[in-house]
């Protein structure tokens, strides 16, 4: 009850502080992806290149969160950014990597070959392939990518609030640091019922993106 | 027209160079279907995808109705070559329409032209516009979207299509069909046709030509009936079956061997005019009674007409069947078969007995083909050790 009683009460904070995580995430997985599908599609023209950017955004992930942000309180600070806002979306942007490089990179080779060819063989160029063949059928797979990226980093966010980024990790570590049952409990429940909630919001975007021919593929798979 | 001038790939392998095509030479009349056959590995798919630079040559040289493609743009190369796979390979992110017309969009057709292009593919291939347009292909079954499949590689209106294995994934029953339909189509389209296949009775039903493949190398070019009668060597034999002068029946029509004398008799004859007449022709078992309108109403046996008395009206048998001019042998043969007889009347369009098909004159004709051969190859010999 007390702790009803507090987020209730704390109700302007609680959404200012969501909003400013999703905008974190937000913001950083978007670059992601903007960065994250061309170098997935790029690295399928040559295998050696795929497994050395693969393995190099695997290693990134394998680095915890708080230390990545260690690292980087030096480096930004000579722009004057050691702590806050860009550290946490940097930070954010690589560890998103891995799962938007590999599900597209995964989603553009596993394009069923017999229609490559027959793409080849009607005359598209490799552009054209692309364009009207491999990525509208590699969507789903590449949407799901996302989707494990924004999870994967809705959790992660919660630390950043330790270099003053904001967003929901500022109730945890307030509550740390103060002994507050409260706020700890209701700032953990808050990073879990975001996560799901915007999970299920992006599968509702995936299922819209997916071809509409493929849809039936796409619920047995 | 499609001209093959010394066309050679060597695949490089960890094992080494392999020849997967050795220089293929041959010309396919513009027009015709020709079909390359042959055992798996054998070339025959290499050979075809170095038309549209799927496989990229080693070396040689492609000729579309006399134009060497060697410089040609790749891109607008394959657009003017149909081309269909034996997977399908429809979009499935778009619907038929947009399937069908992804062509003639590449080749920058406006919008009212290419829709109007999709609607006449559609009559075609017999499938119903409205009903299909708008659907995408899972929605289809095999047999269909392997329709649609040959409407995309028409879509452009192309001279040449090349086909690899196009029925291949298909049920038998709806392949007979789709191969017929083809057929149909192709009488009026007249296109130039390269056909993978690996089925020799699919290469005689629809090749006018037949290259037979055999490690890279192409043993054996002719049109059916000369690569059924004469196969060059063993493996071309082999590779034809045991049973190949019976597939020769399949491209034999009942109208190059059919007798226009036949002996009937009528209704109103007595049995012993029946008897008269089946020893005059020396008949074995019976004669063919027809009325006024020439058509074949029944047999007479010539056991009845010994025995009875009476009119042939009263004691016939049922005509067990007849067969048309335009049927091939095969067709004759099987009836044959199944009714236990050594002939057949033939009937003409409106029904009416125009001769008789016997199984000697099958034979006869057939070995007669086969006689040939044995002489050229004969002669052929003498030649050769002559000199």
């Amino acid at each position: 009850m007390e702790l009803i009683q507090y987020a209730l009460d704390n109700l302007d904070l609680l959404l200012t502080r969501t909003l400013e995580h999703i905008s974190l995430v937000g913001v950083a997985v978007g670059i992601a992806t903007l960065t994250g599908v061309p170098i997935g599609i790029a690295i399928t023209k040559n295998e050696r290149v795929a497994q050395l950017v693969l393995y190099l955004a695997s290693i990134i992930v394998t680095i915890p969160s708080i230390a990545l942000f260690g690292i980087m309180i030096p480096v930004l600070s000579l722009i004057g950014h050691g702590i806050g806002y860009v550290p946490a979306v940097i930070a954010v942007l690589l560890y998103s990597q891995l799962p938007i490089i590999r599900n597209t990179y995964t989603a553009i080779n596993n394009v069923n070959p017999a229609l490559r060819e027959a793409a080849r063989g009607i005359g598209m160029s490799p552009n054209q392939r692309l364009r009207m063949v491999e990525i509208p059928l590699a969507v789903p797979v590449i949407m799901a990518g996302v989707r494990t990226a924004v999870v994967l980093n809705i959790g992660v966010m919660a630390i950043a609030a330790y270099i003053g980024a904001g967003g929901l990790g500022t109730f945890i570590s307030r509550g740390i640091s103060q002994s507050d049952p409260r706020q700890l409990i209701v700032g953990a429940v808050a990073v879990s019922l975001l996560a799901i909630v915007v999970d299920y919001t992006l599968l509702y975007v995936q299922k819209r993106l997916t071809p509409k021919g493929m849809e039936r593929a796409a619920e047995t798979a | 027209m499609i001209k093959l001038d010394n066309l050679t790939k060597v695949f490089d392998t960890p094992k080494g160079a392999v020849v997967a095509a050795d220089h293929i030479s041959m010309e396919v009349p513009r027009g015709e279907i020709c079909i390359l056959l042959g055992p798996s590995g054998c070339g025959k798919t290499t050979t075809l995808k170095m038309i549209n630079r799927i496989v990229q040559p080693t070396s040689g040289k492609v000729f579309i109705d006399g134009e060497d493609t060697t410089d040609m743009d790749t891109q607008s190369l394959r657009r003017n070559i149909g081309y269909v796979i034996q997977q399908i390979g429809l979009f499935p992110n778009m619907t038929i329409e947009e399937n069908i017309t992804v062509v003639p969009k590449l080749l920058g057709w406006d919008k009212a032209r290419y829709r109007e292009r999709a609607r006449e593919l559609m009559a075609m291939i017999a499938l119903e516009p409205d009903a299909f347009l708008k659907r995408y292909p899972n929605e289809l079954s095999g047999g269909q979207q392997q329709r649609i499949g040959v409407a995309r590689a028409l879509a452009a209106d192309p001279p040449v299509m090349l086909m690899d294995e196009p029925f291949g994934a298909i049920d038998p029953i709806n392949r007979a069909v789709i191969q017929d339909e083809f057929l149909k189509m192709q009488q009026e389209l007249k296109k130039t046709i390269m056909f993978v296949s690996h089925d020799i009775d699919e290469a005689i039903k629809m090749g006018d030509r037949i290259a037979v493949f055999r490690e890279g190398k192409l043993v054996q070019y002719s049109e059916p009936d000369d690569l059924l009668a004469a196969p060059r060597n063993a493996f071309v034999e082999s590779f034809l079956g045991e049973d190949r002068a019976l597939k020769r029946l399949n491209l034999v029509k009942v109208n190059e061997i059919v007798s226009d004398e036949i002996g009937t008799v009528s209704p109103g004859d007595t049995l012993e005019q029946a008897l008269a007449r089946i020893d005059d022709f020396g008949y074995q078992n019976s004669i063919l009674m027809v009325n006024d309108q020439r058509q074949p109403v029944g047999l007479i046996t010539r056991a009845v007409a010994r025995t009875t008395r009476g009119y042939c009206r009263d004691h016939f048998q049922n005509v067990p069947a007849t067969v048309g001019l335009d049927d091939d042998l095969r067709k004759v043969a099987s009836l044959m078969f199944a009714q236990d007889t050594t002939w057949l009347p033939c009937v003409d369009d409106e029904g009416r007995v125009c001769g008789q098909i016997t199984q000697r004159a099958m034979t006869h004709h057939l070995g007669a083909r086969f006689r040939a051969a044995e002489r050229t190859a004969q002669a052929a010999a003498e030649t050769t050790s002559k000199e």
